[in-house]
């Protein structure tokens, strides 16, 4: 009743192509970004910020870069922690040698290095598929944080290989509080979202589909493997690359080598097989599971009441978690994305069943 | 019907995430971050029940700090580091003033975090070592020895054992360490000493998280170093143990640094453990006076951590130890501002002011326990002291002297790493003469 | 040259403790098709299980069946609760849902047994064996891993002639057509991880004697992993081969080439290791061959 499309007739083009084509789509994205943008800075704590809110943001973006690799172009990767790490510290390189440089351009250049870096992990992926992928990229989720551990003039010899990041500042701006770094994630989130978005709708989110699919039919019809496949490793190690410079430069202030580790890879992986491979709105669907599930768990039991003690609590909420992600996926083995979808689709025919 | 429910769950979600319970307004609340689960979990979990029992003692004997009681709220962390930023600032929202994170990469994370927060981090014996310096980083304490002090106090005793310092020259002694940030801090004191003294310093890394070294130590026992000083963590301890004993590596000539060598580390290697001699900045006995007041007022009352199970070890007394800096910081700060719950600057003070004399260790019941110590603004380490003990079997031994690290002669390293960070953080640093 | 030898032979006793780890990996892919994540969670369940069991006073040759016994019942548990539903689902779902059960088995065992470490003796002696006039050391311990894990490769080759193996194998080549000539999946699913956490106790023991059992354990899992890209997913003898090429070529690097690079090597370079191998037979070197159809 209220999702209805009737009376809504689209009378150009770019009308009819537009990511949001149904008025109420509209409608509640601009909701939702009045709500992210102003809303929450309303009501939001400092520790909503720096516990919550923030690492979804970066994980979400990292999901989205993981999404575009394994989700569209059906790459198996578990190399998602180290390509973060390699974003960190070529931002952490940048914005520390050459300190006039824009925070935007170091956000974006670190992101080509790690794009640089992708690909030639990537490679790799011509010859080799499915599984075997993804147990070959671990090679890099190995190999990187070995390099920057080794090799001093990553982390500015540093004893201990610890990077802190500079002050930062945009255009005058400067970004100090957890709010103003929040404003600043979620405006680099969302820019990228959009580009996402794009991609994968335009020819070569069709090319990475096609190879995804069937990628010897995709070959024969004239889509070229190394074209797709390595131009999926270069778009999402951009944005996982971004995704670990955030990560360093407005979630943790600081990180170790160590730090970008196989729990990451192996967290993005699970946020984008409980969010949906292959949407967009998965990667954000899944990353809130993930991150926000574990400690919502957490914090149940004292506040119900039940008296248990740090490590039941922690047990407890790891089972509880493995018994949901299971739950999750019987019920919607294609994640929480297609339950969105769902959920719309009833809503068009909604107060009728059918 | 499903979707409603959702909308339900979703909602009290959301209301729950933003609450929390908080420590009523008469009670001191005391953050306790722990990993009880989790890969090191082992080492994580008497140092919680240590922590927990000291405090719970002096809420029994003492009626709290002053009349103040004391509430520990524990935290699971996980040695995550994410886990630890959430709980960090879930315990800040309820009104913690005192942080210890246990874990080199939390500490890293919540070093910036201090300032701007009022937060005292308290990294006892790990995390950064130029955080002594206390113009620089105001917010944060590393009391009583830092990682770099303990390499000093390990050439010292592999020094005595030779003979003298002027004996070292032209022997070998190896770093057989953990290959993440916490495993390579001692390499530069390391160094210095072998430029200064003449030994030859081998540096063996260990991949982390070192469940496999059979080749290591195949290759440590063709070095042929005269001495080994193993700095390890988790599961790697226990296997090095292991390893050098089925490779015939004399245990004799290993020493640990200090999370190297605690219970749960020498209980996993079984046999090949007995002798081996490790570092610790506290008394390691279970006959301590101190042991017998928490046993009086808290274990035979059935208030314990897990009913005393872990109660004399030494990840135990360590975060006793821990407890006791921290109360001990609290009560200074009561002594200049009343007694009544610290907020976070007077914390500081307390602990930037901590004067614990032999007579002051002596009334409060600790003697024997740590040696005398004074923080103050340009040294948040103080001049602890280091001890060797030796592993029985079943318990650990006090093989030596305490030997006091050689701070003066390592101060230039301080400086510098203080400085590095002052240059990358452009802060500049605070005055101590009108503190 | 003594010390070559050396390493190379604990290399190789290092490669054997791997592949009992990737053992288990193989028969589940094997016969079901999953990539079961849990198998990590599996040797330290079942660890802790046995070495719960002797601390209550048993026997060992009491826990030992015991423990069997509750591995037979997680597998029973996860065909029931996990598997049935997801019937025909695509691999990487499955895969998913083994994380779930490796969180949940993660937490189960932790919560009923503790994270405190355990020294695990079942009597297996430790002393050094020197051979060639003292030049060579090699670990008894080794010997005695290498003896299990070659009974076991032997047990588990035999097994697959019987018809029980021959129904797996059918299984293992097509859900459906297995289904149409009468071979009951459930059951036979339940027997795979029976096996599967047979196998997982037996890793568990080695390795919990080894470390002490605590819950590092589940990490392990990670070093089979380059073993079982060089062995091929679906293949035992490549288990245990790939097991013994990637033991010895850690250690060889790791001695050799290592100090080129500033030690440290040995976590990466078993991957890379396994990357060559995949280059030039990207299904490992004994799996099954990828066959495509358009």
């Amino acid at each position: 009743m209220l999702y209805r499309e009737s009376g809504q007739f689209k009378t150009s083009y770019p009308a009819d192509q537009a990511i949001f084509t149904i008025k109420q789509d509209r409608w509640f994205f601009a909701l939702l970004m009045l709500a992210a943008f102003v809303g929450i800075p309303l009501v939001a704590t400092d520790y909503l910020y720096t516990a919550l809110i923030i690492p979804f943001l970066c994980m979400a973006l990292a999901a989205l870069g993981l999404n575009i690799l394994t989700g569209y172009c059906g790459q198996v990767s578990l190399g998602t922690g180290a390509f973060m790490g390699v974003g960190a510290v070529a931002a952490w390189n940048l914005a520390f040698r050459v300190p006039e440089l824009n925070l935007l351009v170091v956000l974006v250049l670190a992101g080509l290095v790690a794009a640089a870096v992708g690909v030639i992990f990537g490679l790799p992926s011509l010859r080799i598929k499915g599984f075997y992928l993804a147990v070959a990229t671990l090679a890099a989720q190995f190999f990187l944080p070995w390099l920057f551990t080794k090799v001093g003039w990553f982390t500015n010899h540093n004893s201990s290989g610890v990077i802190t990041v500079p002050r930062m500042t945009l255009f005058g701006w400067e970004i100090n509080t957890p709010m103003e770094k929040y404003l600043f994630a979620l405006g680099v989130v969302t820019i990228l979202a959009l580009a996402a978005k794009n991609l994968v709708r335009s020819n070569p989110g069709r090319r990475w589909m096609a190879i995804r699919d069937m990628d010897i039919a995709a070959e024969i019809i004239g889509i070229r493997p190394i074209v797709a496949k390595l131009s999926a490793f270069a778009v999402s190690s951009f944005f996982i690359g971004i995704a670990g410079a955030l990560y360093l430069f407005v979630y943790l202030g600081s990180a170790e080598p160590d730090g970008f580790n196989i729990n990451l890879s192996f967290q993005a992986l699970f946020m984008i097989i409980i969010g949906g491979l292959g949407s967009i709105l998965g990667s954000f669907l899944g990353a809130f599971f993930i991150l926000l599930v574990p400690i919502f768990l957490t914090r149940v039991p004292p506040l119900i009441g039940l008296d248990m003690s740090t490590a039941a609590i922690a047990h407890t909420e790891v089972m509880v978690f493995g018994a949901l992600i299971v739950f999750f996926l019987i019920v919607e083995p294609h994640g929480l994305a297609r339950l969105w979808q769902i959920a719309k689709e009833k809503l068009r025919i909604w107060p009728f069943p059918y | 019907m499903m979707m409603k429910k959702l909308g339900l769950a979703l909602a009290a979600g959301a209301a729950l995430l933003g609450a929390h319970v908080a420590a009523s307004a008469q009670e001191q609340l005391i953050p306790s971050m722990v990993y009880r689960t989790g890969p090191y979990a082992p080492s994580g979990i008497p140092t919680a029940d240590g922590f927990h029992d000291y405090i719970a003692m002096l809420n029994a004997r003492d009626g709290g700090l002053n009349g103040v009681k004391l509430k520990v709220e524990e935290c699971e962390t996980q040695y995550n580091t994410e886990r630890g930023v959430e709980c960090y600032g879930r315990l800040k929202a309820q009104g913690g003033t005192i942080f210890s994170p246990y874990s080199t990469g939390i500490t890293y994370a919540l070093i910036d975090r201090a300032g701007p927060d009022k937060s005292v981090i308290f990294s006892m014996a790990y995390g950064r070592a130029s955080a002594m310096v206390g113009q620089y980083f105001p917010w944060v304490f590393n009391a009583p020895v830092t990682y770099w002090s303990g390499a000093s106090a390990a050439i010292q005793f592999f020094a005595k054992e030779a003979g003298g310092k002027d004996k070292l020259k032209g022997k070998k002694i190896a770093h057989v360490f953990i290959d993440i940030p916490y495993g390579k801090e001692p390499n530069p004191v390391l160094q210095n000493y072998a430029d200064e003294l003449g030994f030859k310093l081998e540096l063996v890394p260990v991949p982390a998280p070192g469940l496999e070294q059979k080749s290591i130590w195949l290759q440590v026992r063709q070095m042929r170093p005269d001495y080994v000083f193993l700095t390890g963590w988790g599961a790697m301890n226990a296997v090095s143990l292991k390893e050098a004993a089925a490779v015939g590596f004399p245990r004799e000539k290993i020493l640990g640094g200090w999370y190297t060598s605690q219970d749960s580390d020498t209980v996993g290697a079984g046999p090949a453990a007995k002798g081996f001699r490790g570092l610790t900045f506290h008394a390691a006995s279970r006959d301590l006076p101190l042991l017998k007041t928490i046993k009086q007022h808290v274990t035979d009352k059935g208030m314990a951590s897990q009913n005393g199970k872990h109660m004399g070890e030494i990840g135990y007394l360590r975060g006793v130890l821990n407890a006791v800096f921290t109360t001990e910081a609290l009560r200074t700060a009561q002594a200049k501002y009343g007694n009544k719950v610290m907020d976070g600057e007077q914390s500081r003070w307390g602990f930037e002011n901590l004067d614990l004399t032999a007579a002051k260790l002596k009334q409060l019941g600790l003697e024997g326990f740590i040696q005398p110590i004074k923080l103050s603004c340009d040294n948040h380490q103080g001049e602890g002291k280091v001890l060797v003990v030796q592993w029985e079997g079943d318990k650990w031994k006090h093989v030596s002297d305490w030997i006091t690290p050689e701070n003066q002669k390592l101060m230039p390293l301080y400086l510098a790493g203080a400085e590095s960070y002052a240059r990358e953080k452009n802060i500049t640093a605070q005055n101590c003469a009108k503190s | 040259m003594a010390f070559f030898l050396e390493v190379l032979i604990g290399g190789l006793m290092a490669g054997v403790m791997y592949s009992l780890v990737a053992l288990g990996f193989v028969l589940i892919f094997k016969a079901s098709g999953v990539f079961n994540f849990a198998q990590g969670a599996m040797v330290l369940f079942a660890a802790l299980f046995f070495v719960g069991f002797i601390e209550l006073g048993l026997s060992v040759w009491l826990a030992l069946p015991l423990t069997v016994l509750v591995m037979v019942a997680l597998a029973w548990a996860v065909e029931r609760l996990v598997l049935r539903h997801l019937v025909n689902q695509e691999g990487i779902i499955l895969f998913m849902a083994t994380i779930g059960v490796s969180y949940f088995l993660d937490g189960f065992g932790q919560s009923i047994w503790g994270s405190n470490v355990r020294q695990l003796d079942i009597g297996l002696p430790t002393d050094p064996i020197f051979l060639m006039d003292g030049d060579i050391l090699i670990q008894a311990f080794d010997l005695w891993a290498a003896l299990v894990a070659g009974s076991l490769l032997v047990a588990l080759v035999l097994f697959q002639r019987t018809s029980v193996g021959r129904a797996l194998r059918a299984v293992a080549d097509d859900h459906q057509a297995a289904q149409s000539v009468g071979i009951p999946l459930n059951t036979i699913w339940i027997i795979v991880w029976s096996i599967a956490g047979l196998v997982a106790l037996v890793a568990g023991v080695m390795w919990g004697s080894k470390l002490g059992v605590q819950p590092a354990i589940v990490s392990l899992a990670l070093k089979a992993l380059p073993v079982l890209i060089l062995g091929g997913f679906t293949s035992i003898p490549g288990a245990i081969i790939g097991g013994l090429i990637i033991g010895a070529g850690e250690k060889l690097a790791e001695i050799y080439i290592g100090p080129f690079f500033g030690g440290g090597i040995e976590n990466w370079f078993a991957y890379v290791l396994a990357l060559g191998f995949l280059l030039i037979r990207p299904q490992g070197l004994f799996g099954e061959r990828i066959i495509e159809r358009v």
